[in-house]
């Protein structure tokens, strides 16, 4: 599978309009266990991500990353703004001067991407988080195409184990955020952050189905 | 909703204008980023103490800017923190040399962005420290949540800590004060209606008409549990209780007492429940030797209060007696 850096262009815009189109869901998940502002924060964000773009419309696909990271760190806040931003910007960092990459080179910048996430919020699975969602789905990738399954495929697994992750937060109990100070009650509610990160490997997925 | 803005996107900005147009005398306005600072700033060789935070909790941190208190405050976007190119930014406006110090409430958003900040600075050149408030006791057990939650003592600690800035005190020394009133002060609040924030536009959660929320934070987050309306006394009971019985207060002690409305309750209500802090407290054997009564640290137009204890000593009576000049407290000078 080869991955472009049109392709990456078309993945932001996809994920800006996504997040646009699910802004009250993400925020009315966000005001049941948070504070009512996660999708309205996102899309802010990722609004001021799309006009950046044209600055970057010829660059690499590491400086298109860490271009997007570092707008959204500078426009969003929240907890969304630094973790979003900086895996953005850590993906980036893994992809610096590359036009093109393949489907390896794309997990080693997915992996980058959750070590920043798990280092700047200090989480780790289990704890209601959008890395509920993220890990399982790298873990699905990774072992997909270890076993020789057709990266369109492996792509298409990966979503479905993201899916499941964010689902599998619903049951959970919140010891992370601000859900967490709601102890017993976070239980019952899916996480906001899992659904965006959901919402960003769906276009994620597509786009790379559609291809070049 | 019914609110008095013009629209949910320019709420903060359009209230930093007037706050400008309101104070020439005490502040100035940064637009892009968002900060406001001393009119007077940077002083050279004071360490400047920097706060900032979601709006909608006026007049906390905007209103607290001035002398004796904070340099700048960093507004961002309805109970949202604000991201680092503000608290960047502020930083470097307001550093007269002898360092900043970041006032940060234990909220994941406000440690994020302030700690990206901090290292953005320091990789400038700045010296920078940062203290952070988790005065909050309805979080029982940080081992499973994201710590206790920074609330009232923030105000307080915004007051001690500028005025020990004054005196010409290091950054060390700033530091030190700040950790010290932290680790005095204690807080609970509870509330009796949601706040809407406006970009949501309905309430946060609701609440039947017999019905309240202890243990609330001040971001319309829910509390800890739902329990029926009761009366003023018994309602100060719930919030004095767990906080007196977290050290460090004990018989013989000498407090701060701070009776915070959280924006909907009108100061009558608020002189309710200090009536019955002071009938707690002299049962338990605890002078308030200073106090302060108003809303200071608000959740929008929610209905409720909080609680603030702040055990004293020679040191932080002082520092709190000293004059402070600034839109939202004030006295001499």
């Amino acid at each position: 599978m080869q991955i472009t850096a049109d392709m990456i262009i078309r993945y932001i815009e996809g994920v800006a309009a996504r997040i646009s189109q699910h802004r009250d869901e993400l925020t009315q998940l966000d005001s049941a266990i948070g504070d009512a502002d996660h999708g309205a924060n996102l899309d802010r964000g990722f609004a001021a991500v799309v006009a950046k773009l044209p600055t970057v419309a010829d660059k690499d696909i590491g400086t298109i990353l860490k271009t997007a990271g570092m707008t959204l760190v500078s426009t969003v806040g929240g907890a969304s703004g630094p973790l979003y931003g900086t895996a953005y910007m850590r993906a980036g960092m893994a992809l610096a001067d590359r036009y093109e990459i393949s489907e390896n080179e794309l997990v080693v910048a997915l992996d980058a991407a959750l070590e920043g996430i798990i280092a700047r919020g200090k989480a780790q699975r289990g704890e209601k988080t959008m890395v509920d969602a993220i890990a399982p789905g790298i873990d699905a990738l990774k072992a997909a195409l270890a076993s020789g399954v057709p990266p369109h495929e492996a792509t298409a697994q990966a979503l479905a184990a993201v899916e499941q992750g964010m689902k599998d937060t619903i049951p959970m109990l919140a010891t992370k955020g601000r859900a967490s100070y709601l102890g017993e009650r976070s239980i019952g509610h899916q996480d906001p952050g899992a659904t965006s990160a959901f919402y960003m490997s769906q276009v994620l997925a597509e786009t790379l189905a559609q291809g070049a | 909703m019914k609110k008095l803005i013009n629209s949910p996107e320019n709420v903060v900005k359009d209230a930093l204008a007037g706050m400008a147009a309101a104070h020439p005398d005490l502040l100035r306005v940064s637009y892009d980023p968002d900060f406001i600072m001393r009119a007077d700033g940077p002083i050279k060789g004071k360490v400047a103490v920097l706060s900032g935070g979601g709006s909608g909790h006026e007049p906390m941190h905007g209103g607290f800017v001035g002398k004796g208190m904070l340099d700048a405050a960093c507004p961002g976007a309805v109970f949202t923190s604000p991201v680092p190119d503000q608290m960047l930014a502020a930083t470097k406006a307001i550093d007269g040399g002898a360092g900043v110090l970041h006032i940060v409430k234990n909220y994941t958003g406000d440690v994020m962005n302030f700690e990206m900040a901090a290292e953005m600075a320091q990789a400038e050149g700045i010296d920078v420290a940062a203290v952070v408030t988790n005065d909050d006791v309805a979080v029982q057990d940080s081992l499973y949540t994201a710590g206790r939650r920074g609330v009232g003592v923030t105000v307080l600690l915004e007051k001690i800590v500028g005025a020990a800035a004054e005196t010409g005190a290091n950054l060390e020394e700033v530091k030190r004060i700040a950790e010290k009133v932290n680790a005095l002060g204690r807080s609970m609040g509870m509330a009796l209606t949601s706040c809407t924030v406006p970009h949501a536009g309905k309430p946060t959660f609701e609440l039947g008409e017999n019905e309240m929320e202890i243990g609330i934070g001040i971001h319309g987050e829910p509390g800890r549990r739902r329990v029926p309306l009761q009366d003023a006394a018994s309602i100060t009971e719930m919030l004095a209780t767990p906080i007196l019985e977290d050290l460090p207060f004990k018989s013989g002690d000498n407090v701060l007492a701070f009776v915070n409305g959280m924006g909907g309750t009108p100061l009558i209500e608020l002189y309710v429940v200090y009536n019955e802090l002071t009938k707690i407290l002299k049962g338990r054997n605890i002078t308030i030797s200073r106090k302060l009564v108003g809303s200071y640290i608000t959740s929008l137009e929610m209905a409720g209060c909080s609680i603030t204890l702040v055990k004293m000593d020679d040191e932080l009576t002082k520092l709190w007696d000293a004059p402070v000049l600034t839109p939202a407290l004030r006295w001499g000078m």
